[in-house]
């Protein structure tokens, strides 16, 4: 199981892959109901994932397996990255190559903010609080616990009161 | 390096891993203002940077973490940040995930799945807006976040091709 999962290298649709339709660990709607707990918990979505199908199938014992395989590979591999990046930064050539790289990583988060505001869940009152989340972080820079205690509770209560 | 900035770097990856609700990439203006305006550990360009190379790199998002940790306090600093960002959300998730099937018609826990979506596209659209400030400061760079952005959205193209394709511009000196 540990080699199996440092070879997929985390990124989600991956690890969906493995699970689902070539180990046959768990059926589609396991893991999309797994995912969405992941996602609902704090934390590293995929790290999260991991200990739960650990815990599945090994206990406490799987999920520490399931996450130093998970990491451990890719962690080495980021931190050579960074030694050469860091050893290299000085050279033009390759502060110049991560200036377009930086550019790029950055439409990836900015393109993935907006697909999930596409949401259609948002079409709603609820948007308002995307918004306020939005202004309150990037743009008055609050601190993310003051935001997760003072907004966070008035949106699951909107949430709740739109439900009824 | 001091244990003093050891402990800081667990201090503060362990309360962000309570509060990163949807992920790694969500608390990176949080990690931004600890990081960089509050410590001054490293600038904001060299933050987009490291962002940049755990985007490049395979693996979970959150290695973003250890590249900061690594940054800071070297391979100490790698593995303190990157477990305190991982243990307190993993001993909540291995403690959760048991009860969670149990629960799954409760109409609470789709109000608080319901209140944190928005929090968390919110928080998505501040990661994508302050990492792009960090990271460009030109109009080529600009330009190459808007078209990878739209690349993403509305082709198929594999996202390590649009980053592959803005380096080989920032080598031509495009940016």
């Amino acid at each position: 199981m540990e080699a199996s999962l440092s070879g997929f290298g985390g990124v989600l649709p991956w690890a969906r892959r493995m699970i689902v339709d070539r180990r046959r660990w768990l059926t589609a709607e396991e893991f999309t109901e797994i995912l969405s707990l992941c996602q609902f918990l704090p934390g590293p979505n995929i790290v999260n994932v991991s200990i739960c199908v650990g815990t599945r199938f090994y206990g406490l014992r799987g999920a520490l397996v399931a996450f130093v395989g998970l990491m451990l590979a890719p962690f080495f591999l980021v931190l050579t990255l960074g030694a050469l990046y860091t050893q290299f930064s000085e050279v033009p050539a390759v502060g110049a190559l991560f200036r377009g790289i930086s550019a790029a990583a950055a439409g990836l988060i900015v393109a993935m903010g907006l697909q999930m505001a596409a949401s259609r869940q948002l079409r709603s009152v609820m948007a308002a609080f995307v918004v306020i989340t939005f202004v309150a972080i990037a743009i008055v820079r609050v601190p993310l616990v003051a935001l997760m205690l003072g907004i966070a509770p008035v949106s699951v209560a909107a949430a709740w009161w739109r439900r009824r | 390096m001091s244990d003093s900035v050891l402990a800081q770097l667990a201090l503060d990856f362990a309360a962000l891993s309570l509060v990163a609700v949807g992920g790694a990439v969500a608390v990176l203006p949080e990690m931004h203002r600890n990081v960089v305006e509050i410590h001054g550990w490293m600038s904001a360009t060299q933050f987009a940077d490291l962002f940049a190379l755990a985007q490049a790199s395979p693996g979970p998002n959150v290695l973003v973490v250890s590249l900061i940790g690594w940054k800071v306090a070297g391979i100490a600093g790698a593995v303190v940040a990157t477990l305190a960002i991982c243990v307190p959300s993993c001993i909540l998730t291995y403690a959760v995930s048991g009860a969670w099937q149990r629960f799954r018609e409760a109409p609470w826990r789709a109000a608080i799945q319901g209140g944190l979506v928005p929090v968390t596209v919110g928080l998505m659209l501040a990661s994508g807006y302050l990492i792009t400030r960090s990271a460009d400061h030109s109009i080529t760079a600009f330009a190459i976040t808007i078209i990878t952005a739209m690349g993403v959205m509305m082709t198929r193209i594999h996202p390590l091709w649009l980053i592959a394709a803005a380096g080989l511009a920032g080598l031509a000196g495009f940016v």
